[in-house]
């Protein structure tokens, strides 16, 4: 049996006054690569801020690593969804990395010897410690979404949550980038976030989709059904050949 | 002027006083240029009218209150309340600074009314009036001073930190709303700080234009910080030795300074990075 990271009991969110989240249930293992994907609005964004601890539920239980998501929180390497953060903004690389510290640093101190490592480690294992002393302005898409990685991965994380880390990235860098994700995974479990279910579905082992309502089968088998009921309307059914099977076959069809 | 600086106190007590405003534009003028919060720091200035306005209405009643007193309290309250207001309403944000910078402004005038007698310095806080800086101004802007850069180094990382990606500092678990209305605070210890050297008026200029100036030439929030303190205290020189010789207002003519002082290494960055890519392509071909 695997360890459980992540535990969804029932849980219940509202955003404003309306409930952006119903009864979902949900356990992430210590090994998952899983991909959530489901319509914009649909309570993905949400459902992350549950695990971060930003919000809580409205009713139900989250647990993050045995704790509270307020605790857990500091377990958690976080890839947020591409902000259009500021080009021209004067930060190099490394200081980008070393924000990643804060959780674990102490308040009123510079960042010491061993924060400056794991940040290098950090950015050796994205392949972008070349670049430690680069604007992160200067970057291109694919490479700033990698410092992100960094980022999150120098809190030394137990779980990695990515937001849409496709979204500002080109092309051609994707592969690469989904390459370094398989990399990452032999480390730690991670939750991939996407409205884009056809990017997704190609590399992450296993595929929830969520919309209010969580549709998950502890595989990476959806059922027309369920994609029908979460983006409610009929789905083009896509098939990436036997490998990357993404739907059931339809021998009938 | 050097012979003015020799011989009259008041010269002196103006360059220290500018010396030690470009010290606290510098630093807080940064986070005001990275984070853009130019439009809350011109809201926060502006509201601090009230306080002045309020220190003269108290000054008849308690005899050590000064002007200056009054916008320390009633600026750092300002901004605080101006922080909260646009963090936990629905307004969107330049509405409400918008509101508070008014009703700050109206308070003071109000006050001033009922403050019975005539008001003579009424437009050196406006204007500034860096040539009527007294001793006791200069230590009360050393001490902002002093409080300004103190908590700038405790707390650089985290100020960083948001000021670059402020969702990712909440994932963290820092205090961003806290971190974001202590940096208020700064800019409100600032605005006071500036009140006599520049005016009320012309505050926005100090905290922008010197921070504007440095980002074009380095891409390191420390090194912004220290290079528009060179940059201010350059503005203040050249503006004071200016408005000295021509008799022009002291204020205006240090700000003025610095516009020129902006345009000229945006010129020169502008410049440095054509022929950098020119460079750049040169080598390739």
């Amino acid at each position: 049996m695997s360890e459980e990271v992540v535990k969804l009991k029932n849980v219940w969110a509202q955003y404003d006054g309306t409930t952006v989240l119903e009864d979902i249930n949900l356990s992430i293992n210590k090994d998952d690569f899983l991909g959530l994907i489901g319509p914009n609005g649909g309570g993905k964004t949400t459902l992350l801020k549950l695990l971060l601890g930003l919000i809580a539920p409205s009713r139900g239980e989250v647990t993050v690593l045995g704790e509270n998501p307020e605790k857990g929180r500091k377990h958690i390497g976080y890839v947020p969804q591409h902000s259009l953060f500021d080009r021209d903004f004067p930060i190099s690389v490394m200081e980008v990395v070393l924000t990643g510290r804060l959780s674990h640093t102490k308040r009123f101190r510079r960042y010491s010897r061993a924060d400056r490592q794991d940040a290098a480690e950090a950015l050796r294992a994205v392949d972008m410690l070349d670049f430690q002393d680069r604007q992160i302005g200067l970057l291109s898409g694919g490479q700033q979404q990698r410092v992100f990685v960094a980022r999150a991965l120098v809190g030394e994380p137990k779980l990695l949550l990515l937001d849409e880390p496709m979204s500002n990235v080109d092309t051609p860098m994707q592969e690469d980038f989904y390459e370094l994700l398989q990399r990452l995974k032999q480390r730690m479990p991670i939750v991939l976030v996407s409205h884009d279910i056809s990017a997704v579905s190609v590399y992450v082992e296993k595929i929830a989709c969520l919309n209010r309502r969580l549709f998950y089968h502890g595989g990476k088998e959806l059922t027309p059904e369920d994609l029908e009921a979460a983006y409610q309307c009929p789905i083009q059914m896509i098939a990436h050949g036997v490998p990357h099977r993404v739907l059931k076959e339809h021998i009938n069809e | 002027m050097i012979d003015a600086l020799l011989h009259y106190q008041f010269m002196q007590n103006a360059l220290v006083a500018g010396l030690l405003a470009a010290v606290a534009c510098g630093i807080i003028g940064t986070y005001v240029v990275v984070k853009r919060m130019v439009f809350i720091s011109g809201g926060i200035s502006h509201a601090s009218f009230g306080g002045i306005g309020l220190g003269y209405y108290l000054s008849q009643f308690i005899s050590w209150v000064t002007p200056v007193y009054g916008a320390l309290v009633f600026t750092l309250f300002s901004a605080l309340g101006m922080g909260v207001f646009v963090k936990r309403t629905r307004l969107s944000e330049d509405t409400s600074i918008g509101i508070l910078w008014a009703v700050g402004m109206a308070v003071g005038i109000i006050f001033i009314g009922l403050t019975p007698g005539y008001t003579p310095d009424l437009f050196s806080y406006l204007f500034g009036s860096i040539l009527t800086v007294s001793k006791a101004d200069l230590i009360m802007m050393g001490i902002l001073d002093v409080i300004i850069t103190l908590t700038v180094l405790l707390l650089y990382k985290e100020y960083l930190a948001i000021s670059f990606d402020q969702e990712f500092g909440m994932a963290l678990g820092l205090p961003t709303e806290r971190l974001y209305l202590s940096l208020l605070c700064l800019i409100a210890l600032t605005v006071v700080l500036l009140i006599r050297v520049v005016g009320i008026i012309l505050i926005i200029a100090l905290l922008t234009i010197p921070a504007a100036s440095a980002r074009q030439f380095t891409h390191s929030l420390k090194n912004m910080m220290l290079l528009s303190i060179a940059f201010g205290i350059v503005a203040v020189l050249v503006g004071l030795w200016l408005s000295y010789e021509l008799d022009l207002a002291s204020g205006a003519t240090i700000i003025l300074t610095s516009g020129a002082l902006f345009l000229c290494s945006f010129g020169i960055s502008r410049l440095r990075s054509r022929l950098s890519l020119n460079n750049a392509s040169g080598g390739c071909s």
